[in-house]
């Protein structure tokens, strides 16, 4: 299949994760056109099979959502999501917070900025399960966690303080960034999960 | 109880459990942590406060960020004497106020100022001629620190002597306080400017062009090699209304400071806002426009050209 991959550009670490999504595709791919490019209205996201949600500020990502209509578009997107930090909060059914309004893509509850300020933000080398090659080299930035998960909800990675990588169906979601760091196995794992 | 405690030993004895790690094996406060964290603003517009109210107003505009001072430099300006950090109970309660991350100003060189600022859990400190400097020789020593830095810079050799001292972040200087906008983009051309001549150089060159510029090397082939400076810049120091946002935008900057901008106009709640989309949709004049109408009036500015030298403020530190 071509891939077709959108990184929803409204704020945040847009960059990064093409960046990731380009290396991940190279290392992947054996055949069929990809593409990866920036989505701001409901007119780009038409055009991709899969879509990453980066890292930033959760509230403001949720207010540019509502702003650019693509709530129900994002909603009604067919092809998998790939989500990191604020966009792991977006993609959950439950957050404590009146000003987000989530896609409701995942059943989980989820915390924001469970770990504290930027002073508590770390990096730790976790097991995460669906990937060979050993532990993960993850960079949690003022990252939320689950604190629960529906019974159809995979987590893939879980710490003390919670859950932090989960998937389901074709999505998947983390607390922390792998599109930093050039380590590429989560991405070529959801790649093939969309059969790109 | 006791089981429990039993079945957590044998655990560590075979090895970590999926996902448990030892707390000696976590890092904090590393290089890719805090450029990382100045990653997550891309994009966004960053503003000025000085209490909790003015921080909550702008949390709901959209603000991905907000900096926390004593007074907005306009008033600083105005009121003269030593402009210094933030009192901290005023930073603490706007940590309270917002679950945005909240940034602070320190004077140049006032390494105590930025403990003090770290010990109250301030996400990013901004080391800020905009604040009367505290030494006119030394920067703070960023690489001490567990949180990020924001410096100043007006040309490409000031950014990069920033980065190297151990800034996350760097920000056009601009004149801050003036709402004139002319200093910003003189310094967002500067350096967008000197890194495009970078591509036409050869490593020779670029060595002697570091040397001119008094930065080191190192940093000049990795900005060539990028196309762009190693870490986020944004524009500050000027920026007064959406317009001036998206023309910076433009010019290249990845996101935007506004700080007397906001609450010295008529209506900071709708002037946050529309500065916020216009960022958002810098490249479409249509939105702009729109945002743009009936805004009331910008903050009242400054004609740069009639300051004093003592006046001037993007020329503390270099």
């Amino acid at each position: 299949m071509d891939a077709k991959i959108g990184v929803l550009a409204l704020q945040g670490n847009v960059s990064e994760h093409i960046d990731a999504f380009c290396l991940a595709i190279e290392r992947v791919k054996k055949k069929g056109a990809s593409e990866v490019f920036e989505v701001r209205c409901p007119a780009d996201l038409a055009g991709c099979n899969a879509l990453a949600i980066p890292g930033g500020e959760s509230t403001t990502i949720s207010r540019l959502i509502e702003k650019n209509h693509l709530h129900e578009p994002l909603c009604n997107f067919t092809g998998g999501i790939f989500a990191t930090c604020a966009g792991m909060v977006l993609m959950a059914t439950d957050v404590a917070d009146p000003r987000i309004r989530t896609l409701g893509l995942i059943e989980m509850a989820v915390d924001r900025n469970a770990f504290g300020r930027q002073r508590e933000s770390f990096e730790a080398d976790i097991s995460v399960r669906g990937i060979d090659g050993g532990p993960f080299h993850a960079i949690f930035i003022r990252a939320p966690v689950a604190t629960s998960t529906g019974f159809d909800v995979e987590v893939l990675a879980r710490i003390d303080q919670g859950i932090v990588a989960v998937e389901k169906g074709k999505h998947m979601a983390f607390s922390f960034h792998p599109e930093l760091g050039g380590d590429t196995r989560l991405h070529e794992r959801f790649l093939r999960m969309q059969g790109i | 109880m006791k089981n429990q405690r039993v079945k957590r030993v044998g655990i560590k004895k075979s090895g970590p459990e999926p996902g448990r790690f030892k707390m000696e094996e976590l890092r904090f406060g590393t290089e890719l942590l805090k450029r990382g964290f100045a990653s997550m603003q891309k994009g966004g517009v960053i503003m000025d406060v000085i209490d909790a109210s003015q921080a909550r107003i702008a949390e709901e505009a959209g603000a991905v960020a907000v900096m926390s001072l004593e007074r907005v430099p306009s008033d600083i300006r105005k009121m003269g004497g030593v402009a210094r950090m933030a009192d901290p109970e005023k930073v603490l309660e706007i940590i309270d106020a917002v679950s945005i991350p909240v940034m602070g100003k320190v004077r140049i060189g006032h390494f105590v100022e930025a403990q003090v600022l770290e010990s109250l859990g301030v996400d990013m400190i901004d080391e800020s001629e905009v604040l009367t400097p505290a030494d006119e020789q030394y920067h703070i020593d960023k690489k001490l620190f567990k949180v990020p830095f924001v410096c100043g810079a007006r040309d490409l050799g000031e950014a990069l002597r920033r980065i190297n001292e151990g800034a996350a972040m760097i920000r056009t200087k601009g004149e801050a306080g003036t709402g004139n906008v002319v200093e910003a983009v003189r310094h967002m051309r500067n350096i967008m400017g000197k890194i495009r001549m970078l591509k036409g150089m050869n490593r020779q060159e670029m060595i002697d062009f570091a040397r001119e510029i008094e930065a080191p090397a190192e940093l000049v082939f990795e900005c060539s090699e990028r196309g762009r400076l190693p870490v986020v810049n944004f524009s500050a120091g000027g920026i007064a209304t959406p317009s001036d946002a998206a023309m910076m935008m433009q010019l290249g900057a990845d996101g935007v400071f506004v700080g007397s901008g906001i609450f010295k106009s008529s209506n900071p709640e709708r002037m946050a806002k529309a500065i916020v989309e216009a960022v958002n949709h810098f490249n479409d004049a249509d939105v702009i426009a729109r945002v743009s109408k009936g805004l009331g009036d910008a903050m009242p500015g400054l004609d740069v050209h009639t300051l004093r030298d003592d006046e001037v403020l993007q020329t503390r530190g270099r």
